[in-house]
């Protein structure tokens, strides 16, 4: 017999084991989320996923699905909570959208516009913030890293390889490669790399692609990031 | 940055790996000694412990960039951090550093020229009744005052080795004011492990059950339900771990335990191993307490000759146990049990995601029990005494006594034992706090206890904590206890998740905009949204309780806030006038058509009150 629970009044199967996440993308349904990606060991850090789990609050990513149980994800609270979390996103590194370019493909620009922002809200860190272009075929650019620890662990997972990890503590945090020198073109990371292809922003970009597709053609430009399917975010490179 | 090479040639990393097994779970013990032995972790000691451990650079790396207490700089001769936490401000930190840095010529944050002394600050150093109090080379040094700081910079001065200072600048005093039957005299190390051997592992969980022992490090998790569980739980070992890294600002009872109860605190972690099968336990001490770690490792190494650790304990064939004390390194987060447990395999101090629990799932997976030092200690005294005897002591759901650590506006701080339920009033009095206003009740994560609350109760169902109670006088400002916790919680968040990472440090941007008087209105309405954030979406206790500080005092001291506002709406924390200030300098203006005009001066419309055009270029 298969289990069930309520997500937003709906009835959503389940198989043991798997995330209220796991089971909602598998019914079609889309909680936002920014660390998250089907391929990859739920991370929870962003906690944009946070849902209402019979009036507690937890991330759908890392709690696991439990039959009978009442899940809220689309309310206004929730979704006006996830709002903030992403203008705190914006406002800790330096977004700066028309000149991205993964702008139109972009996972916090695309989930942004889904949540409404119109504004970032708080007030501006501008953190300054290393820039790596020293790789032939890859740019680092950690303004725009949102330390998801996507390529951390598609590096470790999928590429068998180690490149990334987060270093440092607190909102010093940021993203280190695995090169005594510290330059990305000291370590081993290669263009088609999982890694590369799953960073949600433009932290990781692949050079001399830069406008290949005209912005107003690309992924989130066609269509909201809702009805993108699971895993499918990170764009035609993934 | 990284690729500069300054380390000295006799780090002797091949020696003190092998000494940790060549283990890689052992990496952040492995960092302390290699930075004790060489003062800095320098990008060659990172390249060759990621070679001789076999892991990725960027996971050692990772690691030693973590922790507050390890860095790729030279501290010099001398790394000197005076510990910030509110109690030390509101006794003269600040005043202090400055005059020890106007002695030694040196300049806060930055290695003197002469490479010889650091100074900085650090978090709360467990030494809240000897404030204000510095950690020098990894040791304590309590109750500074100028003449104290003299002698530390003569000291420095004449370049001699800590070892040849005065020792009474080391001495740290343990305060017990009141004792009570955890703290009492007289014990004899074993005594407890005899009765529990007696009573068996059953009949220990039955006591301790019998006893309603709720956890000590503040969250009151009962003790029996813990050990039971995790003596069920299938794995292929089982560990005890005691949290000895009281880093909650304001406590240090688990340093006056360990100095003076050390075998109680044992025999506790012992018993407990004879109950859930554990061969293996940990005491994680905070890196602060350093000077603790010899007068450990002798009463567990007099613990094994007699007996009372090692194979067959007590003569028991098959009772094998023994306990490691692992250092921390400077970071209050590792408190949390599951940080804890990351940083005991060697890794950053991050909070899992839970579930699994660790007495399911804990030190390299497996069942492991996590308590406080009071909580062991407690263990011991039930199994001695028996539940029956814990359960006449206290309230109804909060049994036996509670140590409190008080400081701050009293004439007599230090550890005081009460039986739970006793009124905060009571403990002010004993401790002679004549002039109160507020108490913080368990550290900036805890309550604040205003003077209009001061009949409630010490007890897990009224007032809990871990036991920090740091009285604050009527002369003191309650927004800048607020704002120093705010500084506190950005500066220890592990930055894992972005509410807190990114919450904690908006909250002190938004304390400090208010501390410059310019504030308004809409920064406490920032603060409000900003604290529903941290509780409901935060990925662990730190960032679900990091604004608590600041919602209890703009609740019970509201003047404190409003009286900082500037403007009731909007106030830009920009300052649009002071960004003119280059351009003045330049053109050597400072007419008034050179400043911006303040909003007051302009009508409803946005009409402003110009000066005459007359003198305008």
């Amino acid at each position: 017999m298969t289990q069930t629970f309520l997500l937003d009044g709906r009835e959503v199967p389940f198989r043991d084991g798997q995330t209220i996440m796991e089971a909602a993308a598998a019914a079609g349904v889309y909680i936002p989320h920014l660390c998250h990606h089907p391929e990859f060991k739920p991370h929870g850090s962003c906690k944009l996923c946070t849902v209402d789990i019979d009036g507690r609050r937890g991330a759908a990513c890392t709690n696991r699905a439990v039959a009978g149980v009442r899940v809220q994800s689309e309310t206004a609270e929730l979704n006006a909570d996830r709002l903030t979390l992403v203008q705190m996103l914006f406002v800790e590194g330096n977004h700066i959208c028309p000149s991205c370019e993964k702008s139109g493909n972009c996972q916090l620009q695309a989930v942004a516009y889904r949540l409404g922002m119109t504004t970032p809200h708080f007030s501006h860190f501008y953190p300054l913030r290393d820039v790596d272009a020293s790789h032939p075929d890859v740019l680092l650019e950690r303004n725009r890293c949102i330390l998801c620890e996507l390529c951390v662990r598609a590096s470790r997972d999928a590429d068998g390889k180690n490149v990334f990890a987060v270093g440092g503590r607190g909102i010093r945090a940021r993203l280190i490669v695995n090169a005594a020198s510290g330059r990305l073109a000291d370590t081993d990371l290669a263009a088609d790399d999982r890694a590369v292809q799953v960073c949600p922003t433009g932290a990781l970009l692949r050079k001399r692609q830069g406008f290949a597709v005209p912005i107003g053609r690309r992924l989130f430009d066609l269509q909201p990031i809702d009805a993108v399917g699971p895993g499918q975010e990170s764009g035609g490179e993934g | 940055m990284a690729q500069q090479d300054n380390s000295p040639p006799d780090c002797d990393l091949a020696a003190i790996v092998a000494r940790h097994g060549g283990d890689s779970h052992n990496l952040v013990q492995i960092l302390r000694c290699v930075q004790e032995r060489c003062g800095t972790l320098p990008a060659r000691a990172i390249d060759e412990l990621a070679r001789r451990l076999g892991l990725p650079r960027v996971r050692v790396e990772a690691a030693a960039s973590f922790y507050h207490f390890f860095h790729a700089e030279s501290h010099g001769a001398y790394e000197v951090l005076f510990c910030d936490n509110i109690i030390d401000e509101f006794h003269g930190r600040a005043e202090l550093m400055q005059y020890f840095c106007e002695r030694l010529w040196l300049e806060v944050g930055k290695v003197s020229e002469d490479g010889l002394v650091y100074v900085n600050t650090t978090s709360d150093i467990g030494l809240a009744d000897q404030a204000p109090a510095a950690l020098i080379n990894g040791y304590l040094v309590p109750s500074l005052d100028k003449a104290r700081i003299d002698l530390i910079a003569e000291m420095v001065r004449q370049r001699r080795p800590l070892a040849q200072w005065p020792s009474l600048l080391f001495d740290v005093a343990d305060n017990v004011r009141q004792p009570g039957p955890l703290l009492a005299d007289g014990y004899t190390p074993g005594e407890a492990l005899h009765a529990a051997l007696a009573l068996g592992p059953e009949g220990v969980l039955e006591e301790l059950a019998r006893a309603d022992l709720r956890g000590r490090g503040g969250a009151g998790f009962r003790t029996a339900l813990k050990w039971s569980s995790c003596r069920r739980a299938p794995g292929g070992a089982h560990y005890v771990v005691c949290n000895a890294d009281e880093g909650e600002p304001g406590t240090f009872k688990d340093r006056v335990l360990l100095q003076r109860h050390a075998d109680l605190v044992f025999d506790g972690m012992t018993l407990c191993a004879h109950v859930i099968g554990a061969r293996q336990g940990f005491l994680y001490l905070r890196g602060e307490y350093r000077h603790l770690l010899e007068h450990l490792e002798a009463v567990l190494a007099r613990r094994r000759a007699q007996g009372l650790l090692g194979r067959g304990i007590m003569g028991r064939a098959g009772f094998d146990f023994d306990i490691a004390i692992h250092l921390g390194a400077g970071a209050y987060i590792c408190g949390e049990e599951s940080a804890l447990i990351e940083s005991l395999e060697g890794k950053p101090g991050k909070p899992r995601n839970r579930p699994p629990y660790p007495n399911t799932e804990g030190y390299r997976g497996q069942p492991t029990v996590v308590n406080n030092v009071e909580t062991f200690a407690c263990a011991a005294r039930i199994a001695l005494l028996g539940g029956e005897w814990f359960v006449g002591l206290g309230t109804g759901q909060s049994t036996g006594t509670k140590l409190l650590s008080v400081s701050g506006d009293c004439k007599r701080p230090g550890i005081y034992e009460y039986p739970f339920g006793v009124p905060v009033r009571q403990v002010l009095h004993d401790c002679g706090a004549a002039d109160a206003q507020a108490v913080q009740v368990g550290g900036p994560s805890g309550t604040l206890v205003s003077w209009r609350e001061f009949d409630r109760r010490i007890a897990f169902e009224d007032v809990p904590g871990a036991g920090a109670f740091m009285v604050f006088s009527r002369e003191r400002d309650m927004f800048e206890v607020a704002r120093n916790f705010s500084h506190f919680f950005a500066r220890e968040s592990c930055g894992f998740c972005t509410p807190c990472r990114v919450g904690t440090s908006l909250l002190r941007q938004t304390m400090d905009k208010l501390a410059a008087g310019k504030g308004s209105a809409y920064d406490m309405d920032i603060m409000k949204q900003l604290m529903h954030i941290l509780k409901t979406m935060s990925h662990c206790g730190l960032g679900h309780t990091a604004a608590n500080p600041i919602v209890e005092a703009m609740a019970d001291f509201p003047e404190a806030f409003e009286r900082r506002l500037k403007a009731l709406d909007f106030e830009p924390a920009f300052d649009l006038d002071g960004a003119l200030q280059t351009a003045r300098l330049i053109t050597g203006r400072d007419d008034a058509w050179a400043h911006i005009v303040a909003a007051a001066e302009c009508d409803d419309r946005g009409a402003c009150a110009l000066p005459p055009s007359s003198d305008s270029p």
